[in-house]
């Protein structure tokens, strides 16, 4: 890792370790997020869960709450929906049962932490006692929390309309039988991506201002996608979406969890309306454990026909997704996005994911970094070392085998994703490289022969990022593209108005680095505007690793829109062929004659003058707006090398050495590259080893806080040996690939991996994860006895 | 109850409940809001503040226990409109992303300062295990936190 280097002339900013514009103000503790707002008048929301996971409501008294002083009302689920929709959910798929999902449940609970009555009192001590005066009786009923067992007919039902609890069936790829039944050998498995919590270290939360005079709805939200909030608000509201306006401050973290319209923070907003005076919901941390979206939840049973000498002929999945109770807004793109990649980096002909999606008694599933794509990554490199396993072939030998090679992009796979461009043995031969891999193996050996378990374990993904519009969409999130609007003001600073909405990514310092170099300026003077619906008129927000490779495309071509107008204008003033003007530091000048040159401030101080003192048919003000909608995804690659020993006494598993090869495609700012693929691993890296959201057999979580929810700590962590390579990608003009969630895919096969060659002299074939100490040494005691 | 109390050098009087917690009167009635709330079990750290010089969890503390005590937040650490040695090294070393744990860690970290050694990266990560970010991988902390043990 290289620390940033200060800079102070605009040349090559792009690929420059700037500092960051962000930090100072975080630093200092001057960030605001949503639980900073204090406004007059506010009253505080706070909700009444369920502690069932399945249970009629049989009876609600909430006649003690609403007597203590200070609070102004109490809601139950049946009083909320004589005024409120129901909850938007996964909309616009054909052929999917969609179950009806309220604020508060009406009649029936269907998870543990599932909102039953609301209370608004004055300040948040006064809302917390008021909820514990409300009494609730319930009767209990089945709670089936295991997928596979809920789709049994014996299983209880959550949703009496849908009849069964099968969300959706989807078969993706092309056949696969035939090949699999000529195949020299079939290896059989069953992995399980397991159910995690996305756990920012900023809980939800939301400030709503109504004013009624203006007709005027104002939301502080913590949120990655503020204009997808801005509309699902406007629809569950019936509230006119050009008078709504929601801002994302600072916000603490996202990683895919805050991109849904929840139930409180729309809630917060009905009721700053219905009671014209501003109220705000904070989430616990307690609740976020219980009501903000899992994630993954996904099982693979899968056949794979392989050719003796490890030529992979066809691979099959039957995949189990996990919704949760409720859609949340993309919950089942999940399973979809992990069929559309179940082949990885591999040249493999045949290949079908039949996709069974079930509802079971739990939270519900939505994006975490990494969406559907981690799962494949895992599903499909677990599945190589499986192969490897069983044919007794080298894991090396068998990826370089399969592996897609340069020549053969694009490259169209069965399930049908293109990949665009990649090379993707590069960052396998970096990986070895750096690694010395042979003398990895004779340490390993070494170790072996006194009894010492240490294990190398690979992972060379492939995945996408930076979706394109979805053709006739009308789902939740269907477009693809991004605005960027540039503009120089008369004194020659810049403005730049993006539609992705950072909370951490380094997108306001890597916007100004891209502006800057176009316009020969300091970065320091190019202010980075997002993240309020009336500041940004319109935009997608930040999620899926696409707010460099498509909002930094389309601040690109802005940038270089408003550099080639301010070239004519100067041109125009020093009475020059445009072909003649260099832009340098700020100033146009003639290639010839350098002392004929007029400063960017001048140039745009005259792009004010009327359409009479500029050139014929120029437009005055120096601005451009530019939209990128990307052709393709663009395809993401790396190898990740994991070196871990386990220690067979205690079964605690120590990383030695994390090595990730990720291809960026371009880099911007490489510092902030790599620190997006250090927090990616060490999200990676708590999911192979740690975390895990289970329940008890009566549906009961069995993590509600950080004491049974373990996301990594700094001694949980080993030092990343992080390196970076740029193969220029082919469907955006910065050549830029996604790298926001590299780590957490690339990670989880190439921690398990590692765990399972350490301890393959005992025979052990596979472990699901989290591998935990107690999960390991179990494994270690039942392979000695 | 009447509470008297320093904060960040300045004399502090104020009538509280007695089950008030530090955090929400540091945040909500003296709208120091760069002490964060990050979770409800003294786990995540985000909360950390000085109380008579040691990192004290604000949201284990009850502001009536901070009564005649000397309290520095993060808002204490910036004197002059100068970054901290320590904050001057987060930025520098890309030790943030989201900012939210940030105050957390550089109000504990500040402790290893006065150590009568430079850390090595074990001790750093261990002295943080109460503060926890999501963001970085910590590794980037880590180095922020040797650099500036370097330099003080």
């Amino acid at each position: 890792m290289r620390a940033f280097v200060r800079r102070e002339t605009p040349a090559d900013l792009v690929g420059a370790r700037l500092p960051r514009i962000e930090d100072p103000r975080l630093l200092t503790g001057r960030g605001t997020f949503v639980d900073d707002l204090q406004l007059p008048g506010m009253l505080h929301l706070d909700l009444l869960r369920s502690p069932h996971a399945h249970a009629h409501i049989r009876d609600i008294d909430a006649r003690e709450a609403r007597a203590l002083p200070g609070v102004v009302a109490v809601y139950t689920g049946r009083e909320l929906a004589q005024f409120l929709k129901a909850l938007p959910g996964a909309g616009g798929m054909e052929g999917f049962n969609a179950p009806q999902h309220h604020v508060l449940a009406i009649d029936r609970v269907r998870f543990v932490g599932e909102g039953v009555a609301a209370v608004l009192a004055r300040d948040r001590y006064i809302a917390r006692d008021a909820r514990e005066l409300i009494s609730v009786m319930y009767d209990a009923l089945p709670a089936v929390t295991d997928p596979e067992i809920a789709l049994t007919p014996e299983a209880p039902v959550l949703h009496d309309d849908i009849g069964s609890n099968r969300a959706f069936e989807l078969r993706i790829g092309n056949e696969t039988e035939a090949a699999i039944a000529a195949a020299d050998r079939v290896v059989r498995g069953r992995f399980v991506n397991q159910r995690v919590i996305p756990n920012t270290m900023e809980t939800r939360g939301a400030v709503a201002l109504f004013e009624p005079w203006e007709n005027r709805l104002t939301v502080w939200l913590s949120t990655q996608a503020p204009h997808l909030m801005r509309r699902e608000f406007a629809r569950f509201l019936d509230y006119p979406e050009h008078r709504l306006r929601v801002i994302a401050p600072d916000v603490g973290g996202a990683f895919g969890a805050k991109n849904n319209p929840y139930a409180e923070e729309l809630l917060a907003a009905a009721l700053a309306v219905r009671h014209q005076v501003p109220v705000k919901w904070i989430e616990e941390r307690s609740e976020h454990m219980l009501v903000t979206s899992h994630a993954r939840a996904q099982t693979v049973e899968l056949r794979v026909g392989v050719r003796a000498d490890g030529t992979l002929l066809a691979l099959h999945y039957r995949l189990v997704a996990d919704m949760g109770a409720y859609y949340h807004a993309i919950t089942h793109i999940g399973p979809m996005m992990t069929a559309a990649l179940m082949t990885g980096a591999y040249r493999i002909p045949h290949a079908a994911t039949d996709i069974v999606s079930v509802f079971t008694n739990t939270t519900p599933t939505d994006p975490y970094r990494g969406f559907g794509r981690a799962e494949a990554a895992y599903f499909i490199e677990r599945t190589m070392d499986l192969i490897a396993c069983e044919l007794g072939l080298e894991v090396l030998e068998l990826r370089r085998r399969n592996l897609i090679r340069p020549e053969e992009f694009p490259c169209t796979t069965p399930t049908g994703h293109v990949h665009e461009s990649g090379n993707f043995q590069l960052c396998l031969d970096r990986a070895l490289a750096r690694l010395d891999y042979e003398g990895a193996r004779r340490e390993q050996a070494k170790l072996r022969s006194v009894g010492r378990y240490l294990g190398i374990g690979f992972a060379t993904h492939a995945w996408r990022a930076g979706f394109p519009s979805v053709p006739g969409g009308k789902g939740y999130i269907t477009s693809g593209w991004e605005k960027t609007t540039v503009s120089v003001d008369p004194a020659g600073k810049v403005r730049a108005v993006i539609g992705t909405s950072p909370h951490g990514q380094g997108i306001v310092t890597t916007t100004a680095q891209i502006v800057a170099q176009q316009l020969g300026v300091l970065p320091r003077d190019v202010r980075v505007v997002h993240s309020d619906t009336d500041a940004v008129a319109q935009g997608n927000g930040t999620m899926g690793s696409r707010s460099l490779i498509v909002g930094g495309s389309a601040t690109l071509l802005a940038a270089q829109q408003v550099r080639a107008k301010a070239i004519r204008l100067a041109a125009h003033l020093l009475q020059l062929d445009p072909q003649r003007v260099m832009l340098e530091n700020a100033r146009f000048g003639d290639v010839g004659d350098p002392a004929r040159s007029i400063a960017l401030a001048e140039v745009a101080a005259h792009a004010f003058a009327g359409p009479r003192d500029l050139p014929e048919g120029m437009e005055p003000c120096l601005e451009a707006t530019a939209l990128f909608e990307p052709t393709n995804f663009s395809t993401c690659f790396g190898t990740h090398v994991c070196v871990a020993e386990v220690d067979p006494e205690t079964g605690m598993v120590a990383i030695r050495r994390y090595l990730a090869i990720d291809d960026v495609g371009r880099a911007v700012n490489p510092t902030i590259v790599e620190g997006q693929i250090h927090g990616g691993l060490a999200q990676g890296i708590g999911q192979a080893l740690m975390e895990g959201a289970g329940y008890d057999v009566a549906g009961q979580p069995l993590a509600a806080s950080f004491l049974e929810y373990a996301t990594p700590r700094a001694s949980d962590l080993p030092h990343f040996e992080v390196e970076l390579t740029e193969t220029p990608s082919t469907v955006n003009p910065l050549g830029a690939r996604g790298i926001g969630e590299a780590g957490t895919i690339g990670a989880p096969p190439a921690v398990v991996n590692a765990v399972l060659d350490a301890l393959a002299p005992l025979g052990v074939r596979h472990l699901d994860m989290p591998l935990t100490p107690q999960k390991v040494w179990r494994a270690i005691r039942d392979a000695r006895a | 109850m009447n509470i008297s109390l320093r904060v960040n050098g300045q004399p502090v009087e104020a009538e509280v409940e007695p089950r008030l917690l530090l955090v929400h009167f540091l945040r909500e009635r003296l709208r120091l809001t760069g002490t964060h709330i990050g979770c409800d079990t003294s786990q995540c750290g985000a909360c950390t503040v000085h109380l008579d010089g040691r990192a004290v969890k604000s949201c284990t503390v009850l502001a009536v226990q901070a009564d005649s005590c000397e309290i520095t937040t993060i808002e204490g650490m910036a004197a002059g409109g100068a970054l901290h040695p320590l904050q001057a090294a987060f930025q520098e070393h890309h030790a943030l992303q989201c900012g939210f744990c940030t105050p957390g860690f550089v109000m504990a970290a500040y402790e290893l300062l006065g150590r009568d050694h430079v850390p090595g990266e074990p001790e750093i990560r261990a002295a943080l295990e109460g503060n926890r970010c999501r963001c970085t991988g910590y590794q980037n902390i880590v180095e922020a936190i040797r650099s500036a043990c370097g330099r003080s």
